[in-house]
């Protein structure tokens, strides 16, 4: 974020803005080969969490945590939002946690309609 | 546009960063996002919409699955294959992730390339990011073809849940699109950045205004995306 306001120091002229601007996401190839790297390690043990046929509770923690890193990790350095102002990554990261309030909802609306069909259309009835 | 919005603000002070430059730069009663290009706002916001149409597949995805009486399929055996006489459970999806992972870092290069000028090379990672995500696609008709042989249709299966079918059909299909699209994306800014398009300021054919190099940025923004949501897609549809 630093290089952000230090595009803005001066008195330059206008064109002299735009073109700092536009070099100014320019980061250090190695950051992108340690992400790169990265996110090839953390889709290997994702698979592997399958391959070794892992269950129940650590299964799905392992899936969700790899999961949220790999997200994390293309959203801040790919992407560029590491670097962006917040006033954009608030604006693009905030609203989502809308579909998590959705998911929730959805998730005791499909245990409520789970409960009925077992109780209401089950071979037998009791 | 661009220059003019911003040598407006060149006798500013210093912009506060942070939770304050947030705020400022919220109730500047100017424009909220500084130093960002309308293309990137406008790409982000577009992206942002695209969140909420595949966070709404997944999750009525999610929704059938838990209310579903019957037994769901089995992902890990109904994507396994036999590679040389072993059974491999999901290894054409692992190989997927790999594929487009790979993509995403060639995408993620050429970005640098494309700020440093670096004509040649932008338009050489462009392509090959182009190849990575075709053969990505490729492998996903594969993998249809064979679904569809052994029976998978959107209203059943020989396995178990209908379900199966519509939401693999869909949430896999959308994003094949989204790839498919991506790469014809790809192919297009790949050829303005090989002619110099770029650099010499050439109209462009359907908006006739001269390009820059934060093109390329603006592409790698929407293919980023697209490896994005195949990470949410691995992770709660063929791992769960």
């Amino acid at each position: 974020m630093t290089h952000a306001s230090d595009a803005h120091t001066g008195h330059g002229a206008a064109g002299g803005m735009a073109m700092r601007h536009e070099e100014g996401q320019q980061h250090p190839i190695r950051l992108y080969l340690v992400v790169w790297i990265w996110l090839f390690v953390l889709s290997t043990f994702s698979y592997l969490v399958d391959y070794f046929h892992l269950q129940g509770l650590l299964r799905w923690s392992l899936i969700l945590v790899f999961m949220t890193l790999k997200a994390g990790l293309i959203v801040a350095v790919f992407m560029h939002m590491k670097w962006e102002r917040l006033a954009l990554g608030y604006a693009i990261l905030l609203p989502p946690i809308a579909v998590l309030i959705f998911v929730a909802i959805m998730v005791l609306e499909a245990d409520n309609t789970l409960l009925s069909r077992l109780q209401f259309f089950s071979r037998d009835p009791g | 546009m661009q220059s003019i919005a911003q040598g407006h603000r060149s006798a500013e002070m210093r912009r506060p960063d942070g939770i304050e430059g947030f705020v400022s730069d919220w109730s500047s009663d100017q424009r909220a996002f500084k130093n960002v290009s309308w293309g990137k706002a406008m790409m982000w916001i577009f992206l942002l919409s695209d969140t909420f149409i595949f966070g709404c597949f997944l999750l009525s995805y999610m929704t059938v699955r838990i209310s579903t009486t019957v037994p769901w399929p089995n992902p890990s055996e109904v994507f396994a294959l036999e590679v040389f006489g072993t059974h491999l459970p999901l290894i054409l999806i692992a190989i997927m992730t790999f594929v487009l992972i790979t993509s995403s870092g060639t995408m993620a290069m050429a970005v640098n390339c494309g700020y440093r000028r670096d004509r040649r090379n932008t338009a050489i990672l462009l392509v090959v990011t182009a190849i990575l995500g075709a053969s990505f696609v490729g492998m996903q008709a594969f993998e249809w073809t064979k679904l569809i042989h052994e029976g998978v249709r959107p209203w059943g299966n020989p396995w178990g849940a209908e379900q199966f079918g519509s939401a693999f059909f869909m949430i896999t299909g959308f994003h094949g699109t989204h790839v498919t699209i991506g790469v014809i994306f790809l192919l297009i800014v790949a050829r303005k950045v090989w002619r110099g398009d770029y650099d010499t300021g050439r109209p462009g054919f359907f908006t006739s205004r001269k390009g820059r190099y934060e093109i390329v940025e603006i592409t790698g923004l929407y293919w980023h995306f697209v490896d994005l949501v195949w990470v949410f897609i691995f992770a709660l549809f063929y791992l769960w």
